[in-house]
């Protein structure tokens, strides 16, 4: 079978215009793809786009609400994992699975080893098979090492073996390259081109366009939750694929007070962490709002972690309001004002089981407090009127924030720290998994706050927020800045550009 | 992209046989507390039953003392399980301070001086499990099994083979008559007075909510601010010393000590704190179970040893009260989750042994883990 | 330049292999102890003094063996003291109503009793998930007070035990006592289960990443309610062992017993958390702890510090077991690019 560029007749799979709801939130509207053998397919779009709820459908975790889905012609219905996998499919990702204790044969053939006489594990065969199957991807790997301590791109390759031991003939990489080096890119690359040898499809999802250029035959662009086009990878230039992307009616209106933009409120000095951050100096002032953008892996949380003191720095200064803080100290930075809506709602941002009364005053529990007492009274007023100014819905004050959508709670992280009265309000995807219209309050809230002299420091992956709210961009790549741009001269594309080392001229 | 009208997010959502864990904390505890109140009403009616003048304060008086030093560890033992850690070596401490200040006092120190060596003592030994456990992140059960061991060692050598009875009468008799004006033991009243303090603090205190946060969502505890280490290292060292205290009052209540005093009763005290509703995955637990608890075991070994059953059958009693304190709501659960198998069809297999799952609430909630950047 | 780092990485990276160090380890330390001590006191490596090393050590070395398999689940069973000490009793018991009893019954009554407690131990804990901890605590109570009402103030003594029985608590073959190679034999049965079969790795799978084990299809319930049936089977046939070697039981027989048994697996080097370590280490830890015992009261240290020393060690055990495992987690990232903790 060679590296045909040409699709036979019969697809291996076939989705065609599925759609998948989460209560109010239309995950995907109309997701459609197209996999032959042999090839390596890409898909791509942005965060929202859709693609992650598409390939939870092909591993056969959600059911989509309609929409087909056909096998080597033969329309099917995938119950679950087990019988995606019985399917032939594959999804390696970003999270590995494997068993840190065990080694990296026995990762590979867990509830398989092959046996010998008297039902006894034959670990020579089983050592000898995972040598085969890394001799084939074009690796090496040693079968008989422990898996704990493997770099992520050998944990993906120990993942991609697996599939491959379980007789996998789609395998989809979600974002594989998000964390590796280029050289393992490469390496990850060969084993592509040799899984396409061996007749599989590799179903590979990325923003990073030139790597998808570099080793897709085809294209599938996603947009809102939509299919937009397919084209082999040798029709389409990259300028296309973004605008392809991004292309929108822009008629989404943010609210943008220009705000009078005062004093600088925080004063990022080479910063950096070992191995994740690199000499990041940056500065935001009252009134204004400062974007961090990027891709996966570009460090942008990282520098949120780093100045808020939840992360060690390795490097450089941090000053807030003429005030230096001592390094890792989430408590000197919360005294100094700064206050971190984390990027994880539901492990970082909020404890699950409490109610929302005491989520909102778990920052602020020593104003709250008379001779270390907590007055209830205050703690329910405080948390009452939060809830009303930020327009929360809830059943009662007291129950558990678990009860609330994803935009409600996101609402109770803003109260928690909005109580606290900061200077500096640092906010890690402000919107992510937030229905639209709750979208659009958050929206409103931080435009009013920074109407009122909050300074902003936002990350977010949607583009239209970065470009809609943001004074200034911040654009990341790799753990450095690589362009910074003002709201006049900032587009999609360019932004996309200075993500993925486009840019002319920007550190590459 | 047009903006559409703020929309409810349904409430409801279908999750196997965990719905209790949509009702906050302090729900839940309530339904746990009103069945210890209905236990231990039982017991006292049976206790009235077998005889009539059970309930007078002579039995109050015993019970108290029986249980006022496994009472009074129980308390800091409830706050280190809140947070998801254990201390098995509560006993051992009691036991070694016991035997310290013994020793000092044998060897002229006066006796207000050698309690005070053995309250530093408590600390001591609570601060190394601290930073074993804290500052090293080391699994506590397996620390606390160790310094069980150790403290047990220690005071074999301050004091073996020695048996210590020379204590001032004066302090002894708290072992024999009640607090003046009161019916109730020494070690009684000090535990009620400190049962009201835990109370307040973790139910009212910034301390308290930093407690049961930790326990709870240590990660989100941290990004709101509280020093998850220090709250670990300061409840260890706080077991310590009430351990120590504990020690203390159990020597002048039995006007003597040795080396092996107080083997063996971690687990009564273990089994006392589960028993009283104190999750063992952390994050939940009111001091009323606890306390309940420990009036719930008390009159039971009162009423059983009045009626001359065995101690085995107590134990055996004590045995399935625990299990079944943790079995009803496994067996509810396990229910629940069969329910659901029955009803959606195969779904994503899980882990034996796994932490408790959140629940997806909400219908973003699967959007959020799985949006990427 | 991949082919290289990976094959450097290699070097460090047969973390299987530096891990069986630990087992070499302690054989080491072993060694060290016993040498050291004889030096002080000759009468440590007589033959009669190694015999009563092994047969002491036997035993725990016994509840050692099933206590790794489930501890490697990521579960505990704080039961096998309580087994042991009921198991002893009711196999006195039987062979004192029934003199002409044949030995092998009694070993066949003591496992039984302890894999119908173990099952219980199984059940309740895979079944209805509640946390292995409190279960075997319970249990505890609950056995410790059927043994005392089956007692009721009768100790069983040597009379009551027929001798063939008894003989096995003594009796040597080419020096080395019965109850080593019983244990001996147990050890390596185990092990090699453990190391060759299926269900033996579907333990550490279930250990090192659980839900990872149900996604790859280990019947996770199943294994976890085998490993403490095992686990019971073996402290009732440490207790029938119990009742050989001291040819008397009482009510206190076993006591305290579970925590000396996850003392010598956790110096044995299996981790408290799950998903590593080895039955051979357990038995060598048991061993070593014994050795170290008996060493003290040979070397003459006054017997009051063993149990301190017991306890220091075990924290060291503890500490050093994490820092060996951070540190070969660092050696075997360095010679690679990104990492993410596994």
């Amino acid at each position: 079978m060679g590296l045909s560029e040409q699709p036979e007749e019969v697809p291996r799979l076939a989705l065609d215009r599925a759609a998948k709801a989460f209560g109010a939130v239309q995950a995907l509207v109309d997701g459609s793809i197209t996999l032959f053998p042999a090839e390596a397919h890409a898909l791509v779009g942005e965060n929202g786009a859709g693609k992650s709820t598409l390939v939870k459908i092909l591993a056969g975790v959600y059911q989509p609400d309609s929409g087909t889905l056909a096998i080597d012609g033969q329309p099917v219905v995938l119950s679950g994992p087990v019988a995606a996998r019985d399917a032939g499919i594959s999804v390696i990702y970003q999270e590995p699975t494997l068993f840190p204790d065990l080694t990296v044969a026995e990762n590979i053939f867990m509830g398989r080893q092959p046996l010998r006489a008297g039902r006894r594990i034959d670990r020579p065969a089983m050592n000898r098979s995972a040598g085969e199957i890394f001799t084939r991807l074009g690796v090496a790997l040693d079968p008989q090492r422990q898996a704990r301590g493997l770099s992520v791109a050998d944990q993906q390759i120990v993942e991609i073996a697996k599939a491959l031991s379980a007789n996998a003939n789609v395998l989809v990489m979600d974002e594989p390259t998000a964390a590796l080096t280029s050289v393992e890119v490469e390496r990850l690359f060969e084993v592509i081109r040799a899984l396409r040898r061996e007749g599989a499809a590799v179903l590979f999802i990325s923003h990073r366009l030139e790597e998808v250029f570099a080793v897709c035959q085809r294209v599938t662009i996603m947009r809102d939750g939509r299919f937009v086009r397919t084209a082999a990878a040798g029709d389409l230039t990259i300028d296309e694929v973004i605008r392809s992307m991004v292309g929108r009616d822009l008629d989404v209106l943010f609210p943008s007070t220009q705000a009078p933009v005062g004093e600088v409120v925080l004063q990022v000095e080479q910063l950096s962490r070992e191995g994740v951050l690199h000499d990041i100096s940056f500065s935001v002032r009252r009134g204004e709002i400062v974007a961090l953008a990027g891709l996966v892996g570009a460090g942008r949380s990282e520098v949120a972690r780093a100045v808020f003191g939840i992360d060690r720095r390795s490097a450089g200064r941090v000053t807030v309001r003429g005030q230096v803080l001592p390094n890792a100290s989430p408590l000197a930075a919360m005294a100094a004002g700064v206050a971190l809506v984390p990027e994880d709602r539901r492990q970082q941002g909020l404890v699950m089981d409490l109610g929302i009364d005491r989520n909102i005053a778990l920052a602020s529990l020593a104003r709250l407090s008379r001779l270390g007492l907590i007055s209830r009274t205050r703690e329910r007023d405080l948390a009452a009127d939060w809830a009303n100014r930020l327009q929360l819905k809830f059943g009662r004050l007291t129950n558990a924030v678990s009860t609330l959508s994803g935009g409600n709670q996101q609402k109770v992280v803003l109260a928690k720290w909005l109580a606290r009265d900061p200077a500096l309000l640092i906010i890690d995807e402000p919107t992510r998994g937030i229905d639209v219209g709750t979208k659009a309050e958050v929206h409103r809230i931080l435009d009013g706050l920074v109407a009122g002299g909050l300074a902003v420091l936002m990350i977010s992956s949607e583009l239209p927020e970065v470009l809609g709210m943001a004074d200034r961009i911040l654009v990341m790549r790799e753990g450095r800045i690589a362009a910074e741009l003002s709201r006049a001269e900032a587009n999609e594309d360019l932004v996309m550009r200075a993500a993925t080392g486009q840019l002319k001229g920007a550190a590459a | 992209m047009t903006s559409e009208p703020a929309t409810r997010a349904p409430q409801k959502r279908e999750y196997a046989g965990t719905d209790t864990s949509r009702r906050p904390v302090w729900q839940r505890a309530l339904r746990w507390e009103t069945g210890l109140v209905v236990v231990l009403v039982a017991t006292l009616i049976f206790g009235t039953a077998r005889s009539s003048d059970f309930l007078n304060s002579t039995t109050g008086f015993y019970i108290g003392l029986n249980m006022g030093e496994i009472a009074i560890m129980a308390l800091p033992l409830m706050l280190i399980v809140i947070t998801g850690e254990i201390d098995l070596s509560v006993a051992s401490m009691l036991g070694l301070s016991g035997c310290v200040m013994g020793q000092l006092h044998s060897q002229g120190w006066p006796i207000g001086l050698a309690m005070v060596a053995a309250l530093v003592v408590g600390a001591l030994g609570g601060a190394l499990n601290g930073v074993l456990v804290a500052r090293l992140g080391l699994p506590s059960i397996a620390v606390t099994i160790g310094t069980l061991t150790l403290f047990r060692g220690l005071a074999e050598i301050v004091l073996a083979p020695r048996t210590i009875t020379d204590f001032p009468a004066w302090m002894t008799s708290i072992g024999v008559v009640p607090v003046p004006g009161t019916q109730l033991s020494y070690s009684t009243v000090i535990f009620l007075v400190l049962a009201v303090i835990f109370g307040v603090v973790l139910h009212a205190t910034r301390a308290g909510r930093a407690i049961v946060a930790t326990g709870l969502a240590p990660e989100a505890a941290r990004f709101a601010g509280i020093r998850v280490n220090r709250v670990k290292f300061g409840l260890f060292v706080l077991s310590g010393v009430m351990c120590a205290l504990a020690g203390i009052l159990f020597t002048l209540k039995n006007a003597s000590v040795s080396y092996d005093a107080g083997t063996g009763l971690e687990l009564n005290v273990v089994a006392i704190v589960l028993f009283g509703g104190v999750s063992i995955f952390g994050g939940r637990g009111t001091v009323i179970g606890v306390v309940l608890s420990v009036v719930i075991f008390g009159t039971l070994q009162q009423v059983l040893t009045q009626m001359q059953v065995q101690p085995e059958v107590q134990n055996i009693i004590i045995g399935g009260l625990l299990l079944v304190s943790v079995v009803l709501p496994g067996g509810g659960e396990a229910v629940g989750r069969l329910r659901a198998r029955l009803r959606t069809g195969p779904h994503l297999a899980r882990a034996a042994g796994t932490r408790r799952l959140a629940p997806p609430s909400s219908s973003d909630s699967s959007m959020q883990s799985e949006e990427k950047k | 330049m991949t082919t290289a780092t990976s094959v450097l990485g290699t070097r460090f990276a047969r973390g299987g292999a530096l891990l069986r160090a630990r087992e070499v380890g302690i054989g080491v330390v072993l060694l060290l102890v016993f040498g050291i001590t004889t030096l002080h006191n000759h009468n440590f490596a007589t033959a009669n003094s190694v015999q009563q090393l092994l047969s002491g050590a036997a035993l725990i070395a016994m509840l050692g063996v099933g206590e790794t398999l489930v501890i490697v689940t990521r579960n505990v069973d704080l039961s096998v003291g309580s087994i042991v000490g009921l198991s002893a009793y009711v196999v006195g018991d039987l062979f004192k109503d029934h003199p002409g009893m044949p030995v092998i019954l009694g070993f066949v009554a003591g496992i039984g009793i302890g894999a119908v407690i173990g099952a219980i131990n199984g059940f309740v804990t895979a079944a209805l998930r509640v946390p292995s901890l409190v279960v075997t605590l319970a249990m505890l109570y609950i056995i410790r007070g059927i043994d005392g009402l089956i007692v009721n103030g009768v100790i069983i003594t040597s009379s009551n035990i027929p001798n063939a029985f008894i003989a096995i608590g003594f009796r040597t073959i080419a020096g080395i006592p019965w109850l080593a190679i019983i244990a001996f034999a147990v050890v390596v049965i185990v092990a090699y289960a453990m190391r060759s079969f299926r269900s033996g790795r579907d333990l550490y799978a279930i250990g090192s990443n659980p839900e990872a084990a149900a996604l790859a299809g280990v019947p996770v319930a199943r294994r976890i309610f085998t490993a403490f049936v095992i686990s019971g089977s073996l402290a009732g046939l440490a207790g029938a062992l119990f009742l050989a070697l001291h040819a008397e039981v009482d009510v206190t027989g076993g006591t305290g017993y579970e925590l000396l048994v996850v003392a010598a697996v956790v110096v044995g080097g299996v981790a408290i958390f799950g998903g590593s370590g080895t039955v051979a280490g357990a038995a060598l830890g048991a061993l070593l702890l014994n050795t170290i015992n008996q060493a003290l009261v040979a070397s003459r240290v006054s017997a009051f510090w063993n149990e301190a020393i017991a306890g220091a060690l075990l924290l060291l055990a503890i500490a050093f077991d994490r820092w060996l495992s951070l540190r070969v987690a660092r050696g075997l990232r360095s010679a690679e690019g990104a990492h993410r903790d596994l």
